[in-house]
């Protein structure tokens, strides 16, 4: 095990804890603003990943792809926003669940009756194609790609939330709702943006993600799970709460299929070592949950 | 007589009839079916322990389902390949007795059940319901990444566990069982509801303040729920590895947690047969809308999100139009 090694294998937590943020942030948002937990998150994901496969297939270009797949992942949200969750930010968490849970099949099954059940594949960009090399080690363009974008959303994100009217108005609806409708902010439209918003960040995440793994139908949900585990690691409801999470988990679980099997191999027979240490590295961020929930049950930056 | 109560028994009823007619009528396919709707409705009812009485809103029963599959599954494999199933600190052999795996079914549940409630319980709302999932994705990849049990292949098990003297290969004695087991299970969660305890787990869903002023602990009454209904829905686990003659870590995946939550709120939330009604009806629905397309599932989503929106109270608050009284 070298040096290098390990600096790769950090660069590909940092990647995969980026994309995560993505995930996280509309998530956690979503929760904060309006107090709905939505299951159906990991489908926008879907939505983001199909619509940028397509549209790519069809232009070859993979920045019109990105658009593609924040458009039509916000336009997903909004629909789903409009048409169905705006009825549930005042039931329990059991119907948001439920209703949440019943927009998964929807939007996984409609997308098989479209799609097919076979993988869609999505190119790396030619100009990011290569590697770049970073003292000794050479690492691909497009995952630092990734790594770049995903620090640029968040700082946008924080910029957005802190520094602009709109940001004000969802800080504002975060504190109190019944106040700022008094103040004549349309609600309603308020919390659509806000949950277009969240759509877009998974759509990204979606796309992003297209190149590195394959397209296909139940994609969201894995990720969705492990976003929820940023989002209660981070505290539900801050953004900063769910990048430090997200950061946390991603390298976490990178770090941990790399170097468990190799730890445990010092104490035990290599193939007993790599069987509990896989064990333990996909359980690994669960731990990390329910240890950091012990410790602060409404996690890091929770109030 | 209610209502509710008068649509109970004939529920009860007609799950019987339905399984000895299409037995006798040469229907096997329809009482695998009938059966396999029983036994999802005893895992509802042990969820709806937790989830309709107690209001604790679990997303990781999967979990205990899986940990009763694969006790039916482990002890059934060692015992038909005659290999032992532990040699250290003593050795034990597996077994194909049914009594003897559904105890361990639920001693085993009820052993994980306890730590995994007890953290849980720690948090409330929204982290509750992550926390749980949590738990169970976290015994979910262990199952697939631990080789000894059939990892992500799962366990066959070749021939169905053995009670008795009973042919229980028949599709109409299974059946039996698993309904036997099922007015067991609801006797018992209705006694439980009725006693001390359940007035106590009522009152610590709706105004725990009040129970910590009468002298109660919410969290040890609201532990013993997540508990007992662990141990529940891990019996149904057992006999549905029982039915399928198959174990995988797909029991234990979230998908099946989201199951069990529908089959409640289908049928009612904390309602006694809510769970049973629900599950009569998700796997009607499975069958019919399977059998009329491949895409089943997105009318499935569709009539699942119109419950939530416009039938509040599930399929039995429509048919009887009163709120529930637990």
């Amino acid at each position: 095990m070298t040096a290098t090694l390990l600096i790769e294998q950090l660069l590909n937590g940092l990647q995969f804890g980026t994309m995560l943020f993505l995930m996280a942030a509309g998530l956690t948002l979503v929760f904060g603003v309006m107090g709905l937990i939505n299951l159906a998150h990991g489908s926008l994901y879907m939505v983001g990943a199909f619509a940028a496969a397509t549209a790519a297939a069809a232009t070859g270009n993979f920045l019109f792809a990105l658009v593609a797949a924040l458009a039509a992942a916000a336009l997903a949200g909004a629909l789903m926003e409009m048409l169905v969750l705006r009825r549930l930010y005042r039931r329990d968490h059991l119907d948001q669940v439920l209703a949440t849970f019943a927009l998964i099949l929807i939007f996984s099954e409609g997308t098989r009756w479209v799609f097919g059940s076979f993988p869609l594949y999505l190119d790396v960009p030619k100009a990011l194609a290569g590697t770049v090399r970073i003292g000794s080690l050479s690492y691909p363009a497009y995952r630092l790609a990734i790594i770049v974008i995903g620090v640029t959303t968040a700082i946008g994100l924080w910029a957005l939330i802190n520094r602009t009217r709109l940001g004000v108005q969802i800080r504002a609806g975060e504190a109190d709702r019944e106040m700022i409708a008094a103040l004549g902010i349309d609600i309603a439209r308020l919390y659509t943006i806000v949950f277009a918003l969240g759509a877009a960040l998974a759509g990204l995440a979606g796309a992003l993600i297209g190149p590195i793994q394959s397209v296909q139908v139940g994609m969201g949900e894995p990720v969705l799970i492990m976003a929820f585990v940023v989002v209660v690691i981070g505290g539900i409801g801050s953004i900063k709460g769910a990048l430090a999470g997200a950061i946390l988990v991603g390298v976490t679980d990178t770090l941990g299929r790399f170097l468990l099997p190799v730890l445990l191999g010092t104490v035990m027979e290599p193939s007993a070592a790599t069987a509990v240490g896989s064990a333990l590295a996909s359980m690994s961020i669960y731990i990390l949950m329910a240890l950091i929930l012990v410790w602060r049950p409404t996690g890091l930056m929770g109030s | 007589m209610t209502r509710e109560s008068l649509l109970n028994i004939a529920v009860l009823a007609g799950f019987l009839a339905v399984a000895i007619i299409a037995s006798l009528s040469g229907q096997p396919y329809l009482v695998t079916l009938a059966t396999k709707a029983v036994i999802l409705g005893l895992a509802g009812v042990g969820l709806n322990l937790a989830l309709g009485y107690g209001g604790l809103v679990s997303f990781g029963h999967a979990a205990f389902f899986g940990i009763g599959g694969y006790a039916a599954g482990i002890l059934a494999s060692a015992a038909q390949n005659y290999e032992p199933l532990m040699t250290w600190p003593m050795e034990l052999a597996g077994t194909t007795s049914m009594p003897i795996i559904w105890a361990t079914a639920v001693i085993a549940a009820g052993l994980i059940a306890l730590p995994i409630g007890a953290l849980s319980l720690r948090t409330g709302g929204v982290h509750f319901i992550m926390i749980t999932l949590a738990f169970a994705q976290m015994i979910y990849y262990f199952a697939i990444s631990w080789p000894a049990y059939g990892g992500e292949d799962g366990l066959s098990i070749y021939v169905r566990n053995s009670l008795g003297a009973l042919d229980t290969m028949d599709p109409l004695t299974f059946f039996l069982i698993a309904f036997a087991l099922l007015l067991l299970v609801l006797a018992l969660t209705f006694m439980a509801t009725r006693a001390r305890f359940g007035l106590a787990l009522a009152m610590a869903r709706q105004n725990p303040l009040r129970l910590t002023s009468m002298g109660v602990r919410p969290f040890r009454v609201r532990l013993a729920a997540f508990v007992l209904s662990a141990m529940a829905v891990a019996l149904a686990g057992a006999l549905y590895a029982d039915l399928n003659r198959f174990v995988s870590p797909s029991m234990l995946s979230w998908q099946i947690s989201g199951e069990l939550i529908v089959l409640v709120i289908l049928g009612g939330v904390g309602r006694p047969l809510g769970p049973v009604i629900g599950a009569a009806i998700f796997v009607l629905l499975e069958a019919w809308l399977g059998h009329l397309t491949d895409y089943w599932q997105l009318p499935l989503g569709l009539v699942l999100l119109l419950v939530v929106l416009f039938a509040r109270g599930g399929v039995i608050g429509l048919l009887t139009g009163r709120n529930a009284n637990a």
